[in-house]
């Protein structure tokens, strides 16, 4: 399972990235993809991004002048929700695969949490409220409003369309300043933090994640726990890089449903389901 | 039964999000997206 979600993380991430020419010429892909969201956080102004960022989109339709209500951001992550849930942040995000492959390198001990995680768990639907919906509404960059959580916080932004695009494009280049550095120190903390924790960022800060966990009770991919199978050996808490225990797993927006509990279950009382009616009772 | 209920969730998401989305095209906001998405986004890669 581990490889396997190894696998699709990598190959999604190319596939979405795949226009290799933006990379080569420090230009992005105007085609008419990106009409359509990926579902993860990956940064439209990314050279080789196919499609839109998600969040992305829910702001320029915020940044609108007067209010509507942005009914076709709503309708991807209803769609993407009701599917997959936080499946998509434990195996479709370019940037939860950053932090994968961060929280694998071999130095200093892991940790699954930061200390107060019961309060900083909140700050992704901070993020969201404040930042995402309120900032987008009501904060002017001049005459203009501005997409506030891309503009001061988004670390997929930076990494995957500010430092390419820097490094391939001179005119760029020359107008980065502050506001550049403040968002590069911020993507410079998380990857650092993610090194010892367990993805920070998905945990207490992005707002993707606040919106599909509200979806994980009742999406069409779930971890289903066979209680009477259940030896309470807790070998899938302790493998659950979140610290969810098995009554929590299936139903908990924290689960991004990587499947490690699922490895770990030595009576597999825990399993990936779909649309499948057994193994139901608990 | 038991499989209707199952799905009753997470097929009514997926209705409402058809809705959503149909609606949202509707309005033009598909070409909204795809007009901030063909840009660069000044303020995504820290500069604007």
């Amino acid at each position: 399972m581990k490889r396997l979600r190894l696998t699709v993380q990598l190959l999604f991430t190319i596939i979405t990235n795949g226009y290799v020419y933006g990379f080569a010429n420090g230009k992005i892909y105007r085609g008419s993809l990106k009409y359509a969201c990926v579902p993860g956080l990956n940064c439209y102004s990314c050279p080789g991004a196919v499609a839109s960022c998600p969040i992305g989109a829910l702001q320029a339709l915020l940044n609108q002048r007067g209010f509507h209500i942005p009914f076709a951001a709503l309708g991807v992550f209803f769609l993407f929700g009701s599917l997959l849930g936080r499946f998509v942040c434990g195996w479709l995000c370019p940037f939860g695969l950053v932090q994968d492959l961060s929280h694998k390198i071999p130095i200093l001990k892991k940790k699954k949490r930061l200390p107060y995680h019961h309060i900083l768990k909140y700050g992704k639907y901070v993020a969201l409220i404040l930042l995402v919906c309120v900032g987008s509404m009501f904060l002017f960059g001049g005459l203009a409003k501005v997409p506030a959580f891309c503009k001061y916080l988004c670390p997929s932004g930076t990494l995957f369309g500010a430092i390419p695009l820097l490094s391939a494009n001179e005119a760029l280049q020359d107008q980065a300043g502050g506001l550049f550095l403040w968002k590069f120190g911020i993507l410079l903390g998380i990857v650092l933090l993610s090194i010892k924790i367990y993805r920070p960022f998905c945990q207490y800060l992005c707002p993707l994640g606040a919106i599909y966990g509200w979806f994980n009770r009742f999406s069409l991919v779930q971890i289903q726990w066979e209680k009477e199978l259940c030896v309470s050996c807790m070998a899938c808490e302790k493998a659950c890089p979140v610290d969810l225990s098995p009554q929590e797993i299936s139903r908990s927006p924290e689960c991004i449903r990587c499947g490690k509990c699922v490895d770990a279950c030595p009576r597999k009382c825990l399993r990936f389901c779909g649309i499948s009616t057994k193994h139901t009772k608990n | 039964m038991g499989f209707w209920k199952k799905c009753k969730g997470w097929s009514l998401g997926v209705l409402v999000g058809a809705a959503f989305l149909g609606l949202g095209a509707v309005q033009g906001q598909l070409e909204v997206i795809w007009r901030k998405a063909v840009m660069i986004c000044l303020e995504c890669v820290g500069i604007g």
